[in-house]
């Protein structure tokens, strides 16, 4: 299983690096959006993509919208992980194609219950 | 300042008395870090001052509130999830055929705690069942804990909360943002009937027949003799055709062998035919 991690916050992208790779995920991370567009050029679509929302260059409610309107990357299941926690935003994520919405700060466990909802396990 | 061992053995054995509940020597720790902010709050020094008054007067809201704090509520929206598949996928086809001719439901969340799981269930219901709001769905909910019956009924949950298990399609259908709590909808709070319940109750006048129940995470903190007669009364209460449910360390096995774990899901049980 392969996991996509795009978060400016070098912090967040090695905690959730951890998380995921525990559950037997190889995780590419990208730094914003326009990152993400970049290192899933050639790869194996991603079995999951965990986006932040706020972002320089492109941030994550744009790279969700580019996502689901590019033909080759439309079908990768996409996780919000936002410190974003208003109902309009977690409406606008969803409608824009998020498949789930973690709000930060979250715990290993929040990772997993959330990989289980959408029926993804690691390894 | 650590409790003393007498003070120790007096609480685990009022809170045997009272919920059942198994505190074994090594867990001084426990009684002293839970019962220390309910002595801050009832204006007494430390645990040997609650302990003082309950020794004086075994009864009344000190005792109610150490007991609260004693028992352990943890839970999460669609805790395990497999149960819930279980429910969505089997269960209740099974149910809704069976019982078509009287549309009548009833469903018991025998230690609800907080409130996350009998509210899951109802979200369940109703996206994948709708039919089910023309029947006659009696849903109820207990928990010996008046505090967190309280939480329950109120259904308004935190961030931390609500980040745990909960898909965010359903966050957005069925709850609304209140301050920095997430309230849930009034349709699902009113759709349940909260009352406080104690299993360890010798027997249970008045409760039944149950379609489902829900006994989750709450057997694991009594002692055989307990499970065996919750087990007992559980069959007096459950339809023979019902299903229960436990949590997944917990098992009727050598302890009450009339029930029968189901193949495809191993924590949901079935009364053994007589
Ligand atoms: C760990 S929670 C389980 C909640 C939920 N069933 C779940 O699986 O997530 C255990 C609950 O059992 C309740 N409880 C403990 N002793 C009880 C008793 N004797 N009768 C009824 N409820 C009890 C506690 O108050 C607590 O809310």
């Amino acid at each position: 299983m392969r996991a996509l991690v795009v978060d400016d916050s070098a912090v967040i992208r090695t905690v959730l690096t951890r998380i995921l790779t525990n559950l037997g995920f190889e995780v590419i991370q990208a730094s914003h959006g326009k990152d993400a567009l970049d290192k899933l050029k050639g790869v194996p679509l991603p079995d999951i993509a965990l986006v932040d929302w706020n972002m320089p260059e492109m941030n994550g409610y744009e790279f969700i919208r580019s996502v689901r309107e590019s033909a080759e990357y439309r079908d990768m299941p996409l996780m919000m992980v936002t410190t974003e926690t208003e109902m309009e935003q977690v409406v606008k994520a969803l409608a824009a194609g998020a498949n789930e919405y973690l709000m930060k700060p979250f715990t290993p466990e929040m990772v997993q219950e959330k990989l289980q909802i959408l029926g993804i396990s690691g390894s | 300042m650590a409790i003393a061992s007498d003070d120790f053995r007096f609480i685990a054995e009022l809170i045997r008395e009272q919920a059942a509940i198994v505190i074994e020597p090594g867990k001084e720790y426990l009684v002293e870090t839970r019962l220390g902010p309910v002595a801050v709050t009832a204006g007494l020094v430390n645990v040997a001052g609650v302990v003082r008054e309950l020794r004086a007067k075994r009864a009344g809201p000190l005792l109610q509130r150490v007991v609260d704090a004693m028992t352990t509520n943890e839970t999460s929206f669609f805790r395990d999830l497999q149960p819930f598949e279980h429910l969505k996928e089997r269960v209740i086809p099974d149910l809704l055929e069976r019982r078509k001719a009287e549309r009548s439901l009833s469903i018991w969340c025998a230690a609800s705690s907080c409130g996350q799981e009998p509210y899951s269930m109802l979200m369940m219901m109703r996206e994948s069942f709708p039919q089910l709001q023309q029947w006659r769905v009696q849903f109820l909910a207990t928990d010996i804990s008046q505090q967190m019956l309280a939480k329950a009924r109120e259904g308004s949950y935190t961030q931390l909360e609500v980040n745990r298990g909960l898909p965010a399609p359903l966050l957005v259908k069925y709850f609304h943002k209140k301050g920095i709590e997430w309230q849930i909808d009034d349709s699902l709070r009113r759709a349940i009937d909260w009352r406080e319940f104690n299993l360890s109750a010798r027997t249970w006048p008045g409760m039944g027949p149950f379609d489902i129940v829900m006994l989750r995470n709450v057997m694991i903190y009594f002692d055989l003799a307990t499970k065996r007669q919750i087990l007992a009364n559980m069959r007096k209460v459950l339809r023979p055709d019902g299903f229960l449910f436990l949590g997944t360390a917990e098992t009727t096995i050598n302890v009450d062998d009339s029930y029968a774990s189901d193949v495809l899901h191993t924590a949901c049980y079935r009364p053994k035919a007589a």
